[in-house]
């Protein structure tokens, strides 16, 4: 089996200062991949390299794609990688309101990725973005309700649902579940380990959430100051820990 | 007769807006920028209009001003003469005779020849403006052909309104490439944007001039289950009869009375020198 994504020695600076540097992976299909690290580690400069949102100085981000097989996204045209990003790709925000159009109806949000890649029958439109209400718990009563009158849970499951409408096969999060309750956070967690398994979605979440982690990933990256310090499998990492780093990590977590 | 340059502005200027034009006219649909000069009137009462009308008239033509349908409205009368003291042109209000036609919000009724050229006023010559407001990513929008954006908002009026609600600056595409705003136009007029005549847009303010040129496809925007109407009052106008021209409506006293005539004022009276009559021609309407 191929991988569907390969990381090649992504390095990217600035100026003196390191955003990452030298990070390789492979990530294969239905594969969930979790990177941790404290504020400031370069885990999000590395998933906006990786997404296309930034350009990085060095390395290559191979993805296959499905006419031209492995292509190295980097260097490959704008229009290319614009098309790949809103049809095989998608990327969850942190914060609910940068993914989400909020002036525009839950409805035309999810719709909005549908009409991009050339739908133009409004009752196929609408038809789909109710089913993806349902399929993120939101009652199909709010899909001409605007996001600004939903709760931030609602928000972020809105969020997930305008991005997997057209059936990507790689998702970016950038912590997913920063900034809500556990209980929301815990039925977010739950619908988004559905929705992989479902769909046989291959992801790589970033966030500082062990637990998180815990429960998506197989795979999991630790990072510190830039560089990857350790990688393996999320429990093996987890329970047994080698990198002076990690351990601290681990035994951070509060034991309630 | 006068020391202005011929048409107001000088000859430099007019071959910079020339070449505009003639690239716009290269590129069906796709915004020109040029270096909008100041004209004697405000921003938002037609300057980049003025500038395209400066620009193609030669002192053979004879000019016709329209304001919203109307040749006796302050915008048309104001514009009319001012190319009467600077050019020292024709003028006209018979869209027949007109070889030039400023335009402000309407297309004539009259079908238009090979040899007339239209010239519209464009307050917003950015159709995604109000999804997007970034120029950067609209300019990047346009290039990269993303125009998914602009069905998002007629979704939004059909889950809003039940219908496509827009009914003005209906959004349009160019042969096969670009969306463009075809000015604030009645979706009315739309389908008339395939003509014989050439098009001309011009955005003082927001410095860009595009065009259409002659037998060019113009696609307004729709979604196959709820197709593109072009609609207009469900009357027939009252000084002429007309059935197939658009309408104003006029409140004509407290009770509540109200008439429709039609808004391209030359249309109707030439209907009525031919002997056509409305509901209540023959009264004094004013």
């Amino acid at each position: 089996m191929n991988p569907l994504l390969q990381v090649k020695g992504i390095e990217k600076r600035y100026g003196a200062r390191i955003g990452c540097r030298d990070v390789s992976f492979d990530l294969y299909p239905s594969e969930v991949m979790g990177i941790v690290g404290e504020s400031g580690s370069g885990k999000s400069t590395l998933l906006n390299c990786m997404a296309g949102h930034l350009q990085p100085d060095a390395g290559q981000v191979i993805f296959d794609t499905r006419a031209d097989g492995p292509v190295d996204t980097v260097t490959m045209s704008e229009p290319e990688r614009r098309m790949l990003s809103r049809t095989d790709w998608a990327f969850v925000h942190q914060h609910a309101r940068d993914g989400l159009r909020v002036t525009i109806s839950a409805g035309g949000n999810i719709g909005e990725r549908l009409m991009a890649v050339g739908e133009r029958h409004y009752g196929a439109i609408r038809g789909r973005a109710i089913d993806w209400l349902g399929r993120v718990e939101i009652d199909e009563t709010r899909v001409d309700d605007r996001p600004s009158a939903f709760s931030g849970g609602m928000q972020q499951r809105l969020q997930i649902a305008r991005n997997l409408v057209t059936g990507p096969r790689l998702v970016f999060m950038d912590e997913p579940t920063g900034g809500l309750d556990v209980s929301v956070q815990a039925r977010l967690l739950d619908l988004l380990r559905g929705l992989v398994r479902e769909m046989g979605l291959s992801a790589v979440i970033v966030t500082h959430d062990l637990a998180v982690v815990r429960l998506l990933a197989d795979r999991l990256m630790v990072m510190k100051d830039g560089h990857v310090v350790e990688a393996g499998l999320t429990d093996q990492v987890l329970d047994d820990p080698q990198h002076a780093y990690t351990q601290l990590l681990v035994s951070s977590v509060l034991q309630v | 007769m006068n020391e202005y340059n011929f048409a107001y502005l000088d000859e430099q200027t007019k071959r910079m807006i020339r070449r505009a034009i003639l690239k716009g006219l290269a590129v069906p649909g796709y915004q020109v920028p040029f270096a909008s000069r100041e004209m004697p009137m405000p921003y938002g009462w037609g300057t980049g209009g003025v500038q395209v009308s400066a620009a193609t008239l030669t002192p053979k033509d004879t000019l016709k001003v329209i304001d919203q349908g109307a040749d006796d409205t302050t915008n048309a009368v104001s514009i009319r003469k001012f190319f009467e003291n600077t050019a020292g042109v024709e003028t006209t209000e018979e869209t027949e005779k007109a070889t030039v036609i400023q335009t402000r919000h309407r297309i004539p009724e009259a079908k238009l020849r090979e040899d007339q050229i239209i010239v519209y006023q464009v307050p917003i010559p950015e159709p995604l403006r109000f999804l997007e407001p970034r120029e950067t990513e609209t300019r990047k929008m346009h290039s990269l052909e993303e125009y998914g954006l602009m069905h998002v908002k007629l979704y939004e009026d059909i889950s809003q309104h039940g219908a496509i609600s827009t009914a003005y600056a209906y959004p349009v595409y160019v042969s096969d490439r670009y969306v463009m705003d075809p000015s604030p136009i009645p979706k009315f007029d739309n389908p008339k944007l395939e003509m014989d005549a050439i098009q001309l847009f011009g955005a003082g303010r927001e410095q860009r001039i595009y065009a259409i040129p002659p037998h060019t496809k113009v696609v307004s925007l729709d979604f196959e289950d709820y197709p593109f109407e072009a609609t207009k009052a469900e009357h027939c106008c009252d000084l002429c009869g007309a059935e197939d021209s658009y309408l104003d409506e006029v409140i004509m006293d407290d009770a509540g009375n109200r008439m429709f005539v039609c808004s391209d004022t030359d249309y109707c009276r030439s209907r009525r020198e031919a002997g056509h009559m409305g509901r209540l021609a023959g009264e004094n309407a004013a």
